[in-house]
């Protein structure tokens, strides 16, 4: 049991590119820590350096109080569960999560308990004698977390472990993780690109872009305060809609109407004024006909229905706004990563919201749409800071 | 294929055996003139019995051991075992070690190491046959197992490297790693992870290297004078019949053929550890 620190962490290659910078991270003993961004932000450099894998170049990392920058991967007591689960194609199942326990020169009959319980734990027992090229990709999954937990090691780090699996097998594993970590209490460092898992199996999730850290935070906090609008994109499927906005005393122009702002909001906001982007949640709007006695907290407006996609519990609506087109370096890179499902209408101008699947709007039609004039996020459109702090 | 006819297996079948007799049939030719008397090698009417040896004889293979380190046969055989096992060690050793660090590392000078190698591999070995039997003769290496030895690695050394750097980029390193967070020291990682998956490429190319040096003609027929360094395919020039008019033929069929078994055999040994896919399993993707 250890809890890590990572003080001032940075990461400079030889070729000068610079993959993690100045990052300050504390994980508690036994907490289930997530790091996540798109692909190249330094969150698996990050990883590997808390293993030993990589250089740290500037910086301290503790684990469980004692720094451990020079010490090599086997003396920092940590386990490891690849991407690509890196089994020993040679050995048996049994000998893969025997591997670390000889090594470490415990006796047979322990080794063979501690196989034999991780096994047990992991539903692998008819499995122990097989090789792993005879192996199904979530058993070999499961191989790699059973080699890492045999140990009993007070840490462990785990590099995307789920993103070589299909879909199904994706949250069927992801609740296995979810209730290994909180049976074993182990401090846990997991490394995905997939905000889905991150908000899902973490006690706090770190977002990273580009090497620097954008914020830590617990699920539920990221999502409903986001401090920026990168994290505000990342976090949340459908993702937030983004549009230019203008605030003028008290009200703010959306390209579907103005809206009278609720005072809290107001105080928070504070003397800001004049241009800024506004971020809108899929499910902050609903069809105006179902809102209730919630419509005054809210404005409602017309639009177009472009595409209706209803998913039997939910709908989702898409509608085009006119409004100047947006330019953010960190709205450009969310595109980017993101997959068409969840590109952020940045610029394009096609918003989409989740309504109640009793809603009747159609294709082709126009609707009366609500939406929430609390649950309204705003950017600076310069730095992508969130307004509201 | 998703599933084979009974015509294409047929065809199959029939076009298998056709490559197979097409290559067998001068061995097993070989095989059956080194059991005959020298005397009788063309008698026969049929083909068959052409073929098939009328007055079956050890006295072929007798020949070639009588006297003992003076006979024909088996101080060439000692100088070629010796030789080929020397070269092909030495040439792996190093080879790995090369073909490690081109597949693990990125350097300057890479490109140029490969090339370089490559270029090695396709020079003809004639055309340096001359000025190192001038060389040789002036150092002293002429006529000695190093003079052999020498121009071997030379080049078996390229064809190892590639042999190897090819199958040491097929190791996924992430098994390295694996090993080192499992508690393992670098040492350990190589011994017990990276050595068990790079065997079968190491095997492979000790084969290729060994087969190199075992059939060299040129370098043997040229560096060499005396039974001192002469290997086998050299040696076999220098057979005399029984008598000032009759051809060694027996002699050098019978040498021809216990030459090939050393290669069987090696081949034999080596084949079970070079399992293609044997790293299949350990990644994904």
């Amino acid at each position: 049991m250890a809890e890590i620190v990572l003080d001032g962490i940075s990461k400079k290659f030889a070729d000068g590119f610079e993959a993690v910078k100045d990052l300050n991270l504390e994980i508690a003993d036994g907490e289930f820590m997530i790091l996540v961004g798109p692909s190249g932000c330094g969150k698996s450099t990050a990883l590997r350096m808390i293993a030993g894998l990589e250089d740290i170049t500037d910086g301290e990392l503790k684990i469980g109080g004692n720094v451990v920058n020079d010490r090599a991967p086997k003396d920092r007591d940590i386990a490891m569960v690849f991407q690509n689960y890196a089994l020993y194609p040679h050995m048996s199942v049994r000998e893969n999560m025997a591997f670390p326990l000889r090594l470490a020169k415990v006796d047979d009959a322990e080794v063979n308990k501690k196989v034999e319980d991780a096994a047990k734990v992991l539903d692998l027992e008819q499995h122990l004698d097989r090789k792993p090229a005879n192996l199904s990709g979530g058993q070999r999954q499961r191989v790699a977390m059973g080699r890492a937990i045999v140990r009993d090691p007070s840490v462990f780090l785990m590099d995307e472990p789920l993103s070589n699996l299909d879909a199904k097998l994706r949250v069927q594993m992801r609740t296995e993780v979810s209730r290994l970590q909180n049976d074993l209490g182990t401090t846990t460092v997991y490394v995905t690109h997939d905000q889905t898992e991150a908000m899902t199996l973490g006690d706090r999730v770190a977002v990273m872009r580009a090497g620097v850290l954008q914020q830590v935070g617990s699920p539920a906090d990221l999502y409903n305060e986001p401090d920026n609008l990168f994290v505000a994109g990342f976090i949340g499927s459908p993702a937030m809609n983004f549009m230019a906005a203008t605030l003028e005393g008290g009200r703010v122009k959306l390209p579907f109407g103005e809206v009278e702002l609720p005072s809290e909001h107001r105080e928070k906001l504070g003397s800001h004024s004049g241009k800024v982007i506004a971020g809108v949640r899929p499910e902050s709007f609903e069809d105006a006909g179902l809102v209730g006695d919630a419509k005054d907290r809210g404005s409602t407006f017309t639009a177009d229905i472009d595409l209706v996609e209803s998913m039997g519990s939910e709908k989702f609506a898409y509608f085009s706004v006119k409004g100047e087109s947006l330019e953010s370096d960190e709205l450009r890179e969310l595109a980017e990563d993101s997959g068409t499902s969840e590109v952020p209408s940045a610029g394009e101008g096609l918003v989409v919201a989740r309504l109640d699947a009793a809603s009747g709007v159609e294709r082709g039609k126009t609707a009366e749409l609500w939406v929430d004039s609390t649950k309204l996020h705003f950017f600076d459109p310069e730095s992508g800071a969130n307004l509201k702090h | 294929m998703e599933r084979t006819t009974g015509r294409e297996k047929t065809l199959w079948t029939v076009g298998i055996f056709v490559v197979i007799l097409y290559a067998l049939i001068p061995v097993l030719w070989i095989v059956s003139i080194s059991f005959k008397d020298p005397a009788s090698v063309t008698a026969g009417d049929t083909l068959w019995t052409k073929f098939w040896p009328q007055d079956f004889t050890l006295d072929n293979y007798k020949g070639l051991f009588e006297g003992g380190l003076d006979s024909p046969l088996l101080a060439p055989l000692i100088n070629s075992i010796g030789i080929a096992l020397i070269a092909t060690t030495i040439a792996i050793v190093l080879a790995a070690f090369a073909a490690y660090a081109i597949a693990r590392l990125d350097f300057p000078g890479k490109a140029l190491v490969l090339a370089g190698a490559l270029a090695i591999a396709m020079f003809p070995a004639i055309s340096t046959v001359g000025p190192l039997f001038d060389m040789w003769r002036t150092l002293g290496l002429y006529d000695t197992w190093i003079g052999l030895i020498i121009p071997y690695l030379t080049f078996a050394l390229p064809l190892a490297i590639y042999t190897l750097v090819a199958f040491f980029r097929e190791i996924p390193w992430d098994l390295e790693q694996a090993a080192q967070v499992d508690g393992a020291t670098p040492f350990q990682a190589f011994r017990k992870v990276i050595v068990p998956l790079a065997a079968p490429g190491v095997f492979t190319a000790a084969i290729l290297v060994f087969i190199f040096c075992w059939n060299d003609f040129v370098f043997a027929i040229s560096l060499t004078s005396s039974d001192a360094s002469r290997t086998v395919p050299a040696a076999l020039a220098f057979f005399t019949g029984d008598s000032q008019f009759t051809e060694p033929t027996g002699n050098i069929a019978a040498a021809a053929s216990l030459v090939t078994v050393p290669i069987i055999i090696f081949v034999l040994i080596f084949q079970r550890r070079i399992v293609a896919g044997l790293t299949a399993g350990a990644v994904k993707g």
